[in-house]
């Protein structure tokens, strides 16, 4: 359908009833004419939590990314950082959507991310911590979209096919934003004294939750067991090495750090998180949970 | 012998081949590689099934909207659009009208030989430090000399480059 203008294209009231307000007025269900059939032997409620796992990593970061729009250096990393971002999002819906598909106790993504409480978030920490500087922001990205890279590309064999699909959708993205941060944090190492130091504090402020990104929950342990889920223990040396890579372009040294403490052994994947997810949450729930009959 | 089933099914094609991506009007689904079949259900509904490009894509929902509104326009009112995630949508299923089509609209179309491979059964998806090598020349004047200002653009699918030629920027529908 062609418009003479875009004011025309955005007030077009359509045939179905529906005005057009940029792509609709909801949101469908992204798995929407997917087959979501859960094979057999698949333990169901193991399959929507690690779902939410994966999906509330995805989530989470891309709410972080956003705050950058209005307010990256210039136009350009800005736009990046928007499409990162967008990118995770459409991870994170589809990951909840099968989350929710698979519990069947009628929920769906809307529900999983507007109106879940902190202690019910399965993310790692990592992602939930306050954006900081440009310098950290290419540190986190290239930390977290590294892992999330060496687990989805395992997740294409996932027993699960919907799990299986995302992921390969998902490596060809995440290819994409792990080169972002990569060539960007061989800019900053490898610029002026500066913008060395600030990248490596950058790097100081997020290492200490890498930790945990390769420590499993019992679950994910359990279901790579299934061969549904990646145990991400075993890619910590893929991991090491794209770092070493980065920072010997950079001419960058990783700082030496202690990892942050747990919960008597639990963190992120248990619902146990910073003080920061709170936050984070607040403002991101809080319009679905004012007027929860609020569209967008 | 052509039975009226295969006719109605060839037409429905035709006119679900007419539908474009919201965000590149220039392309139709079909250009774009997003439509992958259309067939007739026993039921008589018209069955079609499409991909998305990016998982993020916003432009889906629009794109299932607009099939099943132009079918419904040409007489066949019960349609399902199914949605297939695996095999993962690729640029280099776009077809050579489309790359024909982003040409002559200023995009310039993908460079499918500067696809990095994505691993999987193969082991871990390579590093690459170095901007991607695609033989890009502008879409405007053909000047091969241009320069890449940014690896994302306006659209997930989309980076921007200029022309060191003709000075114009252009965007450059991205290898995936």
């Amino acid at each position: 359908m062609s418009f003479d203008n875009a004011y025309e294209a955005v007030t077009e009231a359509q045939p179905d009833g529906d005005t057009r307000w940029a792509f609709g007025t909801g949101f469908v269900d992204p798995l929407d004419g997917v087959d979501t059939t859960v094979p057999s032997g698949v333990d169901r409620e193991g399959l929507a939590t690690y779902c939410l796992m994966l999906g509330d990593d995805a989530l989470v970061l891309s709410h972080r990314l956003s705050e950058w729009t209005t307010r990256a250096h210039e136009l350009e990393d800005e736009v990046a950082l928007a499409n990162i971002a967008l990118d995770l999002l459409g991870q994170a819906r589809m990951l909840l959507s099968r989350a929710a598909a698979v519990a069947g106790d009628g929920g769906d993504e809307d529900s999983l991310a507007y109106f879940r409480d902190e202690r019910e978030f399965r993310n790692v920490r990592l992602v939930e911590l306050p954006r900081g500087d440009f310098g950290r922001c290419v540190a986190g990205l290239l930390v977290f979209s590294t892992w999330r890279l060496a687990v989805l590309g395992r997740l294409t064999h996932s027993a699960d096919p919907v799990l299986a699909a995302v992921a390969a959708k998902g490596v060809k993205e995440v290819t994409y934003h792990r080169d972002y941060a990569a060539r960007w944090a061989v800019r900053l190492g490898d610029g002026t004294e500066y913008s060395a130091r600030r990248l490596h504090q950058g790097f100081a402020d997020v290492l200490p939750f890498v930790a945990e990104l390769f420590t499993p929950h019992e679950l994910e342990r359990e279901l790579a067991r299934q061969e549904v889920a990646v145990d991400p223990a075993p890619l910590r040396p893929e991991f090491d090495e794209v770092l070493h890579t980065v920072c010997t372009t950079a001419g960058t040294e990783l700082p030496e750090v202690t990892p942050v403490g747990t919960l008597a052994g639990e963190a992120g994947r248990h619902g146990v998180h910073t003080e920061h997810l709170g936050y984070l949450l607040a403002e991101m729930q809080s319009l679905a949970r004012g007027d929860p009959e609020a569209r967008w | 012998m052509v039975t009226r089933e295969d006719e109605d099914v060839a037409t429905a094609r035709a006119v679900a081949e007419t539908v474009t991506d919201p965000e590149l009007p220039m392309l139709t689904l079909a250009d774009l590689g997003v439509l992958r079949e259309v067939d007739l259900a026993e039921d008589g509904a018209v069955e079609v099934t499409v991909t998305p490009t990016y998982s993020g894509c916003p432009a889906l929902a629009e794109m299932r909207t607009d099939l099943r509104r132009r079918l419904a326009e040409a007489g066949y009112p019960r349609v399902r659009v199914h949605t297939v995630l695996s095999p993962a949508w690729s640029s280099s299923w776009i077809t050579e009208r489309g790359r024909r089509k982003l040409a002559e609209h200023g995009v310039h179309p993908p460079d499918d030989s500067a696809s990095v491979d994505h691993g999987g059964a193969t082991g871990p998806v390579p590093l690459t430090l170095e901007p991607p090598r695609r033989r890009i020349r502008c879409p405007r004047c053909g000047c091969p000399d241009t320069e890449r200002t940014s690896e994302f653009g306006a659209t997930a699918c989309k980076a921007l480059y200029r022309c060191l030629g003709c000075r114009e920027p252009f965007e450059y529908f991205k290898e995936i």
